[in-house]
């Protein structure tokens, strides 16, 4: 099973990402496009909302093996491999972000391993970046979006080759600002029977950092977790375990904030938006089932093979090739 | 250090958080059940529907003469905007959680996290009022 599952996956992976050449239309070209649309309804309407479902089902899977979030899967890919406009692809993949971490914060917090206390300055330095990264977006041609979208995802690729978890980080003295709000405790970390008394330094300097994640998250309908979790575990000298968690639950705020501009915009649409929810939560509790089963590194290479190809997809989309 | 384990406030905020997720997700499903069997007639016909999402939202808008905004408040009886309230709702509950915790926030007199909290409210309601779009 082990050796087996990753290669399982990557084969479904392959091959839908093979048959979405009739889902697309092949073409790029707008006036083909449209008319390729159109007579896509040779495929009827309905065929749309189950392949979404299943593909969507497939990208939680991933999501939760790799241990990234759904949002940074979702618009790559979807917006790659469906006829889907990337305008409603990006306010979906807010709304999937939004309810991945909205079902997961409950229990989060419960059990100690977010922190409000923590997350709440920084979810207000994302939620002011998402809003503007959210307006700014609609305000530049879909091609730009495209390019940097294809460019963002790469980075993000490449973010994950480099980035070097650090389970427990070395304790440092708590920053000024980290002072002033009197964030640090204890958490109790379950797989090792401990208490670890943390803290975070670099405050200050980081909010001004998760502004520009916060940007980047509400132009292209990303969730946050890809650029939160390195910050948190690296920058700030959180606890994985406590980064993954905290970050999850800022992103409830940081999507809830861009969301709203891109359901006042129009940008959203209950035919691609309810299967794509309901898949990627049916996907996300499949995965946390087989997770004890799989091989994290080999699917982690998997998803970073992915997105560098829906990267690069997005990217010469992007720039007409 | 304020939080030693769990406080009283990511207590309250959590079981708001969960009570809430819950009710909106059963709307979400109830609703797109009413729209995708046609139970009540959508704006826009199901079947027409790839003609539509294709197109740059400018276009779709003018296509549709949807006017975006809050208009489809006005457009409820139609069960593609009827999916809406469920997604308002969803949107809305971060809004609602903060609110909750600010009594709590109020009696232990932590004045940098009421700020926090009140501005953080103050920018998801100015996102959400649709003045900045």
């Amino acid at each position: 099973m082990n050796t087996k599952l990753p290669l399982i996956l990557f084969w479904i992976v392959a091959c839908l990402i093979l048959l979405s050449g009739p889902l697309y239309g092949i073409t790029e070209n707008p006036s083909q496009l449209q008319q390729v649309s159109e007579e896509s309804s040779s495929l009827p309407w309905w065929s749309y909302p189950i392949f979404l479902f299943i593909v969507t089902c497939l990208i939680g899977i991933l999501a939760v093996l790799a241990g990234v979030g759904g949002g940074v899967l979702f618009v790559p890919i979807v917006s790659s491999f469906f006829p889907f406009h990337l305008d409603f692809v990006r306010g979906t993949g807010l709304f999937v972000a939004m309810s991945l971490s909205l079902s997961a914060g409950p229990r989060l917090l419960n059990k100690g391993l977010a922190n409000l206390r923590l997350a709440m300055p920084i979810a207000l330095a994302t939620s002011i970046g998402a809003i503007a990264g959210a307006i700014t977006s609609f305000s530049l041609p879909t091609k730009t979006i495209q390019t940097a979208l294809g460019a963002t995802i790469i980075s993000v690729s490449l973010l994950m080759l480099i980035f070097k978890k650090t389970d427990i980080p070395k304790k440092e003295r708590p920053g000024y600002l980290s002072k002033i709000l009197e964030i640090g405790g204890i958490y109790h970390e379950d797989t090792k029977s401990i208490h670890i008394e943390w803290n975070v330094h670099r405050l200050g300097r980081s909010l001004v950092l998760f502004i520009g994640i916060g940007f980047i998250a509400g132009m292209f309908g990303l969730g946050a977790g890809w650029a939160n979790v390195p910050m948190l575990n690296l920058f700030l000298g959180l606890p994985l375990k406590m980064a993954v968690a905290t970050s999850v639950f800022t992103i409830s705020v940081t999507s809830t904030s861009a969301s709203w501009i891109y359901l006042n915009q129009g940008a959203v649409l209950p035919i691609i938006l309810v299967p794509s929810i309901a898949g990627i939560m049916i996907g996300s509790r499949i995965g946390a089932k087989i997770l004890p089963k799989a091989s994290p590194v080999a699917i982690r290479y998997i998803v970073i093979v992915v997105l560098a190809l829906a990267g690069v997809r997005s990217l010469l989309k992007g720039v007409g090739i | 250090m304020k939080d030693s384990y769990l406080s009283d406030k990511q207590l309250a905020y959590a079981k708001l958080l969960d009570i809430s997720v819950k009710s909106a997700s059963l709307i979400l499903v109830l609703f797109f059940v009413i729209y995708i069997f046609e139970a009540t007639s959508p704006d826009i016909p199901l079947s027409e529907l790839p003609h539509y999402w294709h197109l740059p939202l400018e276009e779709y808008l003018q296509q549709t003469n949807y006017n975006a905004g809050w208009s489809w408040l006005g457009l409820l009886s139609k069960s593609d905007f009827l999916n809406y309230i469920p997604l308002v709702l969803l949107a809305g509950i971060s809004i609602l959680c903060y609110i909750r915790i600010i009594p709590i926030l109020a009696a232990k007199k932590d004045k940098w996290y009421i700020v926090i909290a009140i501005a953080e409210i103050a920018i998801l309601i100015l996102a959400a009022s649709g003045v900045l779009t």
